[in-house]
């Protein structure tokens, strides 16, 4: 006999769409808001910046000029910052592990469920 | 009950099918195209020029990977929802919940973005003449709000635009590569950075660039979103899908090597709107003027199809009880998904006002990166469920498997990229589709109807 799903009252969608979107804002939005989240690029500016220092030749001189950055010191964070790729191997794993296991739970989950479907659809195999 | 045993569906009030291929490219490219406006040059500010490039050639062949798979599974299950029906059809209703959230949190955030682009392009433009400090939320919100307004009535007026603008943009992209190339800017092409400091950051950064350069073409698989309105889905999805992807190849290719010439590694690392600055550097006015309208129009475009493919993916989620059955409506009149395009206007405001550029589009990234591996397992089981010859299919892509393994391959290396540099946003968002995916099989899905999960006239799947 097919399954017959219960009907969901609107009180209950609402509290199902309230739910999604705490979650949304929650586990998305709040670590942003709170900066924990975020690049982790660090500027390293160097002291009397002149281009040449900088590295900047004097066709890349004319860009930062044509771009509004005619003194050097006003470009020093932006050139000098760099990102910082040092890691962990502790938090590399913690990440696989995140990644692999969030697919093998969703997808073991889902045949589960996917077993139910096709019997309701096509019927029992043993019938 | 026999195998072949299909149950009448009930009649419902269906989406119009009234789109042909050139609104499949433009829903792709639509979408998409933004990504050479802005985005994909924090590629370069994670590893320099050369890793740009490099990971705008491997994105390349991620993505061609991606059209390739899609197609084959798409026009084949050509139902609204595109991977999320894809999902449901083949690996079960969680997946497909996983997989339509994806679509949505992608697009949200992409369309978040494109908002956010065009607050900073406006605010770059008033300072540019003089009035500096405007206040970018008035625009941001007006945008969405405008967007998902066309959105809510009716898709071909939508797709229709989407269209003309994204030509432009596209043409704009031209324009300023031959431009420059005839000696029309005033500051010369320079690419000594190339030889002075090629990586930056060793081969390391190379590998730490494929995050963004996902950016150049992310969304193209949007095609797949408008299955249930397109009037041939295995002619058109595949053809419209396999253009967009050879369009983009060539427009992330002209515009690394223009923003390349043109702008700083430094400056472009963090640029907000790359080719207009680097039309700005070129000092040519009517350059300026058009890349100032080929941005707008870009971002617009791109945001006008992210309403339409987060919307659809949605109402498909309402429809099926996975979310409210009430998304699930059509409205009467413009048969459009109205409760869901409204619904999501909020949550891409949230992000479009309080967060900032590089990370909302690391989250849309992400949640597009997870549709991909999706697509991996997706495609293997779709062919060891149903083999060739079992079931038609719209098209049959070739070499299988080695699509879906470059394409895991290269997903692996991206979440490796990710996490140098954003590996606290890769776990917030891991945490995100775990929690959800435990409220759906514990609580959400006993409002599901089992066997209206399967509506395709297929066999029973071999193993089941």
């Amino acid at each position: 006999m097919a399954y017959r799903p219960p009907e969901q009252s609107l009180a209950g969608q609402i509290v199902d769409v309230v739910v999604l979107l705490v979650l949304t804002v929650g586990a998305l939005y709040l670590p942003l808001y709170l900066g924990l989240a975020g690049a982790a690029k660090v500027p390293a500016p160097i002291e009397n910046p002149t281009w040449e220092a900088l590295g900047q030749n004097a066709a890349e001189q004319a860009q930062w000029a044509a771009l509004g950055y005619t003194d050097p010191a006003s470009a020093n964070e932006m050139i000098t910052a760099r990102f910082d790729y040092t890691f962990s191997w502790t938090a590399l794993i913690v990440m696989v592990v995140a990644v692999v296991g969030y697919f093998i739970l969703v997808v073991r989950l889902s045949t589960k469920e996917y077993r139910e479907v096709i019997a309701e659809r096509f019927g029992d195999r043993d019938r | 009950m026999s195998n072949a045993t299909v149950t009448e569906a009930p009649q419902r009030l269906g989406l119009l099918r009234v789109l042909g291929p050139g609104h499949v490219w433009a829903l792709g490219v639509g979408i998409v195209l933004v990504g050479e406006y802005m985005g994909w040059n924090f590629s370069v500010g994670k590893g320099g020029m050369i890793a740009g490039l490099v990971a705008c050639w491997v994105a390349g062949l991620l993505y061609t990977c991606v059209a390739m798979i899609d197609s084959e599974v798409t026009s084949t299950v050509a139902a609204a929802g595109g991977q999320y029906a894809q999902a449901k059809h083949i690996v079960g209703p969680l997946m497909a919940f996983n997989v339509g959230l994806f679509l949505v949190m992608a697009y949200t955030m992409l369309e978040a973005a494109n908002a956010i682009t065009i607050g900073f392009l406006l605010d770059t433009v008033a300072g540019m003449l003089g009035h500096t400090g405007l206040n970018q939320k008035p625009f941001i919100i007006l945008t969405i709000l405008a967007l998902a307004w066309l959105n809510y009535r009716g898709v071909l007026a939508s797709l229709s635009f989407n269209l003309v603008i994204t030509a432009f943009a596209f043409v704009a992209i031209i324009i300023l590569f031959v431009s420059v190339k005839f000696g029309v800017s005033a500051v010369p092409l320079d690419f000594s950075a190339v030889t002075n400091e090629p990586l930056p950051y060793g081969w390391l950064g190379v590998v730490a660039a494929l995050h963004f350069g996902l950016w150049y073409y992310l969304g193209i698989e949007g095609t797949c979103q408008a299955a249930e309105e397109v009037r041939s889905p295995a002619r058109s999805l595949p053809f419209g899908t396999m253009a967009g992807i050879m369009t983009l190849l060539i427009a992330a290719t002209l515009t690394w090597y223009v923003c390349s010439g043109l702008i700083p590694w430094e400056y472009l690392g963090n640029a907000g709107t790359p080719l207009f600055d680097a039309a700005r550097v070129t000092g040519n006015t009517s350059l300026m003027v058009l890349l100032f309208i080929g941005t707008a129009f870009a971002t617009t475009a791109s945001a006008n199809g992210c309403i339409n493919d987060a919307s659809r993916a949605w109402f498909s989620m309402g429809r099926d009880r996975y979310l409210p059955s009430w998304f699930g409506a059509v409205h009467p009149r413009y048969r459009t998904p109205y409760r869901s395009i409204v619904f999501l206007v909020p949550i891409a405001l949230i992000f479009a006002l309080g967060a900032p550029l590089d990370q909302v589009i690391t989250f849309s990234i992400l949640s597009g990166l997870l549709g991909y591996t999706f697509m991996t397992f997706n495609m293997f089981m779709f062919r060891r469920k149903w083999p060739l010859g079992s079931i038609k299919r719209g098209y049959v892509h070739p070499w299988h498997p080695l699509p879906a393994l470059v394409l895991l391959l290269i997903c692996g290396a991206t979440y490796f990229a990710v996490f140098l540099g954003y590996g606290t946003q890769l776990i917030a968002m891991l945490c995100f589709y775990i929690i959800a995916s435990l409220w759906f099989h514990f609580w959400r899905y006993r409002f599901v109807k089992r066997g209206d999960q399967f509506t395709m006239p297929w066999p029973r799947p071999q193993g089941y």
